[in-house]
């Protein structure tokens, strides 16, 4: 009968569903190998391994940063099975309602492990470990945290915490959300070695995420390695001594090694313990110190410009000398000022005039050095004026004013130094000169001059000329023991130009302004500053450095809005010059001195008395 | 008597081994995807009946069993038998929709103590018997629109049932016997309706349907312009032109109100639309992770951690393409084709309309399965949670296409004591 032929139907049926079937399959399983990759992204999971940091130590091999463990209770909210809710709480130390949010936060993805309860304390841990066992479904992550063994020294060591967006894109993949970073100082920029490299481990889960064992027998696991350890150029003693010579005052301190450009203290003050960033409380003790008016966080000897003012008198002497307008035997009169139109640049020191150049910085004199800058600046050999104060903006950067001197530390400001552009805007082209910029002559007006461009300066003429890159790292263990170049930068002022200078500034100390800075024995150098300041009382300032001959520490010392430069900033200095230089002393020879400093509590007497205007 | 010489193993009759090895290695093919499935180091032991794969091992001795008993039962039981298995099958449907445990939203099992059972699996059996009886009976005529009705009603009945049990994947398997009605001479537009009206249906999910009015309005003037002078056929034509401009119209409708939601999910998961396609991606990447040669037994990734869904039961095909890569999974479809094929050429040498009609029922049930199954797994249907036969674990669905492949083998081993029939 005819429906016989049909029986072909189902043939034909049956034959076309069987080769559309094998045309896909040939198509996903041997044309398509995205399949391949997409089944390892399912069963591999590759659980990163975290080396420990690199240590912190200072220049003598003192320990400053380690590592310690933290305990970080983690949960597998799909595990937890008959938990005794309330025992878990009295041993965790915390409320049903607390542990009733957090697990609700940790059952957004229930088949996977979410972090409880952060760095919980090693003492809560031991008590709960105990009873871990009771608890399907919890445990604890063993992860280091960062110590530190000083209270000083807050922020060049820095602090790390976890990688925030940016950081995660400009990382190359290297951070992964959660992952720490040095985000400030030390930490920050030696972050690369200190890191260490991370290893990866590739184990194998299920559709639950339980592990079921490693991947090929662990043979594509790399093993973490521990970060490198950091010696730093830091005398932690200096650090810590000049801290408390400094508590209670704001301001500065920077000393450097002229020799090697090592940064030998770096004191901010107030500062803060470098131990209250770590651990659970970081976030809220972070937000009570940026609302601390005080801003302890401020990093000043790196950011604060400060006019230097007579310190500024060291400079201009070497630059004139140089440029051929100043002689040791050059003479100008004081007459109690200078007047330039209807403004006095007055002088403030009573001495015999008129002055030599060792006498005028010895005596620090107002008039002279305005008839040193005008010669500067107001020479005939340039056709403009403009001309010749770019000649001296030249000369001031290369004593690294106005620059930044490219310190391995993070957030370096270059400080102020207008550039000829700015008064051409203000007084039109032609429309200014050496009188018109007079304050610049005795470091006031626009100029602002970080404590650490301060203490460089002071590095250089204790060099005669020369200065190495300051810097922190001394060296890194694994590279061995020598450490990284840091390049030298000739000033522009001939070596032969300085003795002079530095035999006035030795007369500061001998039977000038800053008598006090003298220390049995030893021959320092230094020259005072007391910078006027829209902000209130002036700023003490002190450059000093020391032996005159073979310096072995050139340092900057400003104490905001505290008054004349000998009051406060010189005896700083030279205590600390002296702790220093004398390392074997049990106590410093001048004990009135160094009690009167680490008494003195200006902060708060500022707040009582009225600022001083000049 | 020449054609019983030369066709002698064919005509004899006598039992069709080959059919039967065929069975055997598929089933053993299954069990050993079972097992890597649900493999699990710690319990390595073949016969472990607390682990599916020692109780797919029992399900397979046990047909075995009932096999050779269907083997060894007279050929006039099956069909004697007929209507009360299916008054019986019938019975229990409705009863499940009250009684029965609910697993996965539908009511379609009896759970009597550790086992369970699905009435479905006899349904099918029933059904296919039913209509092998009634069509083959003197006096029949398949032509008269009344033994078509009686037809569908002996179809539509089963079906109805299993789709009130929210079964909807079973329920599409009674769509076989259309398509063996067609052999006993449903006429073919009405299978080309179906196919027309299944075509337009994913074209108006996939495309717009403007567009698909517009081409179908070009094809009704191009047809009508080489035809202008049959007004009768003319006639047809504009029929089906409005009856597909109403299908592609109510496309929306069916789509949104008759469907369920996991319905609608699962169709815009296979067009690629969004929503949850977890299965079926995990489903894929198993079977695409295979390659051509596979990962070997035991070492499919995506089988051993668990990744693929019921990966014993309606999902099995995955492991088979995982861990036997192209070969294997490519062996497979051509084994169901070949026996597929096979069936309908056993169903074309039988004698008697009865016979034949069972044979096309068995092939076309296969068939169905195959289809939804496979297909759902490569990614060209949607999730529809109908078993592969042979191969998913479960003894249900195992004894139930056991015993619909050897009652069909026992008729034809008996098809020289046959009369033939009449109107064939």
């Amino acid at each position: 009968m005819g429906n016989r032929k049909r029986q072909w139907f189902y043939y034909i049926l049956f034959s076309l569903v069987g080769v559309a079937f094998i045309g896909r399959l040939f198509s996903i399983q041997v044309l398509d190998d995205r399949y391949k990759s997409l089944s390892k992204d399912n069963f591999l999971k590759k659980v990163v391994q975290f080396p420990p940091r690199g240590l912190i130590y200072d220049r003598s091999g003192k320990l400053l940063v380690y590592n310690d463990a933290t305990f970080d209770l983690m949960v597998v909210p799909r595990q937890v099975k008959d938990l005794d809710t309330a025992e878990f709480c009295r041993l965790l130390k915390i409320d049903k309602e607390s542990f009733n949010r957090k697990m609700e936060a940790c059952k957004v993805n229930p088949y996977r492990s979410s972090v409880f309860e952060k760095q919980i304390s090693a003492l809560t841990y031991s008590r709960f470990q105990e009873h871990l066992f009771e608890f399907s479904g919890f445990y604890v992550e063993v992860r280091t945290d960062r110590r530190y063994k000083t209270k000083s020294a807050a922020h060049i060591l820095g602090s790390i915490g976890e990688v925030n967006d940016q950081i995660i894109a400009n990382s190359n993949g290297y951070y992964r959300q959660g992952e720490y970073t040095g985000i400030s100082g030390i930490e920050r920029s030696y972050e690369e070695l200190l890191r260490g490299t991370k290893g990866v481990k590739n184990i194998i889960v299920d559709v639950r995420n339980r592990t079921v064992g490693p991947y090929f027998d662990g043979a594509y696991d790399t093993a973490a390695i521990t970060g490198s350890s950091i010696y730093t150029t830091l005398d932690a003693d200096l650090q810590h001594y000049g801290e408390a010579l400094m508590g209670g005052k704001i301001g500065s301190v920077v000393a450097i090694e002229p020799a090697t450009g090592e940064i030998l203290a770096l004191i901010s003050s107030p500062s803060y313990d470098p131990n209250l960033l770590i651990g659970r409380e970081r976030g809220n003790n972070f937000v009570e110190l940026m609302h601390d008016p005080l801003k302890p966080m401020f990093n000043r000897p790196l950011n604060a410009p400060y006019p230097p003012g007579s310190i500024f008198k060291a400079i201009s002497s070497l630059i004139a000398q140089q440029e051929g307008v100043l002689h040791p035997g050059t003479r100008y009169p004081c007459g109690g000022g200078y007047r330039v139109g209807g403004h006095t640049v007055k002088c403030s020191h009573g001495h015999p005039s008129p002055l030599e150049l060792r006498g005028a910085l010895m005596h620090s004199c107002n008039p002279y050095f305005c008839y040193v800058f005008r010669s500067i600046v107001d020479q005939r050999k340039f056709s403009t004026f403009e001309e010749s104060y770019n000649n001296w903006y030249k000369h001031l950067q290369s004593f690294g004013i106005g620059t930044k001197l490219g310190i391995d530390l993070y957030g370096e400001a270059k400080g102020i130094l207008k550039k000829s552009d700015y008064y051409n805007r203000i007084y039109g082209k032609g429309g200014w000169k050496g009188s018109t910029i007079i304050s610049l002559a005795i470091g006031q007006g626009e100029l602002g001059v970080t404590p650490l461009q301060m203490a460089n300066v002071m590095a250089i003429i204790a060099n005669r000329g020369y200065y190495i890159t300051p810097h922190v790292l001394k060296y890194v263990d694994s590279l061995g023991k020598t450490g990284p170049r840091f390049e030298s930068h000739n000033c522009s002022v001939d070596p032969k130009y300085f003795p002079i200078v530095i035999e006035g500034m030795a007369d500061v100390v001998k039977s000038g302004t800053a008598r006090v800075a003298q220390i049995d024995s030893v021959e320092v150098c230094g020259k005072t500053g007391t910078a006027q300041n829209p902000h209130g009382k002036d700023h003490s300032i002190f450059f000093a450095f020391a032996p005159k001959e073979n310096p072995k520490i050139a340092i900057a010392v400003v104490v905001e809005n505290s008054g004349y430069g000998s009051q406060w900033a010189a005896p700083i200095a030279s205590l600390m010059i002296e702790r220093y230089l004398f390392p074997e002393r049990e106590q410093i020879k001048r004990k009135y001195l160094e009690d009167r400093m680490l008494n003195a509590d200006l902060v708060h007497q500022k707040t009582t008395n009225e600022p001083v205007s000049h | 008597m020449s054609r019983y010489r030369t066709k002698e193993s064919f005509e004899t009759g006598g039992l069709d081994w080959l059919t039967i090895l065929q069975y055997l290695a598929m089933v053993l093919f299954g069990w050993m995807a079972i097992y890597s499935a649900v493999f699990n180091p710690s319990n390595a032991s073949m016969f472990d009946l607390s682990q599916s794969y020692g109780r797919q091992m029992m399900f397979i001795g046990l047909s075995l069993v009932i096999g050779i008993a269907i083997l060894i039962i007279d050929a006039k039981f099956y069909s004697a038998f007929a209507y009360g298995f299916y008054g019986m099958a019938i019975f229990l449907c409705i009863v499940v929709i009250f009684i029965g445990a609910e697993t996965k939203g539908a009511k379609s099992w009896f759970a009597i103590g550790g086992f369970k059972f699905q009435p479905v699996e006899l349904a099918k059996y029933a059904t296919a018997l039913t209509l092998a009886k009634y069509l083959s009976r003197y006096g029949v005529n398949f032509k008269e629109l009344r033994v078509k009705l009686i037809s569908f009603g002996i179809i539509g009945l089963p079906m109805l049932l299993v789709l009130l049990q929210n079964d909807t994947g079973s329920a599409l398997v009674f769509l076989a016997f259309f398509l063996v009605l067609y052999r006993e001479g449903l006429p073919s537009w009405i299978i080309a309706l179906g196919f027309h009206v299944a075509i337009l249906f994913i074209l108006a999910l996939l495309v717009d349907k403007i567009l698909i009015i517009y081409i179908l309005c070009g094809i009704a003037a191009l047809l009508s312009i080489f035809t202008w002078k049959n007004r009768q056929f003319l006639i047809v034509i504009i029929g089906a032109l409005i009856f597909s401009i109403l299908v592609v119209v109510s496309v929306d409708y069916v789509f949104n109100e008759v469907l369920q939601d996991h319905q609608r999910a699962r169709i815009n998961v296979l067009f690629g639309k969004g929503g949850d396609d977890y299965n079926v991606r995990q489903s894929k990447i198993a079977i695409g992770s295979g390659g051509l040669f596979g990962q070997g037994f035991l070492n499919g990734t995506q089988t051993r951690y668990d990744y693929v869904p019921e990966q014993s039961t309606d999902f099995i095909y995955c492991t088979v393409g995982e861990e036997y890569g192209f070969i294997g999974a490519g062996g497979v479809v051509l084994m169901f084709v070949i026996l597929m094929i096979r069936l309908v050429r056993i169903a074309e040498r039988q004698k008697n309309k009865f016979s034949r009609i069972y044979a096309y029922s068995v092939a076309c049930i296969l068939f169905i399965h195959f289809t939804i199954n496979i297909g759902m797994t490569i990614g060209l249907m949607p999730v529809i949670g109908i078993p592969l036969p042979f191969f998913s674990y479960g003894g249900s669905s195992l004894l139930g296409f056991t015993i619909l492949l050897f009652t069909l083998l026992k008729l034809d081993s008996n098809r020289v004591n046959e009369m033939q029939s009449l109107n064939d």
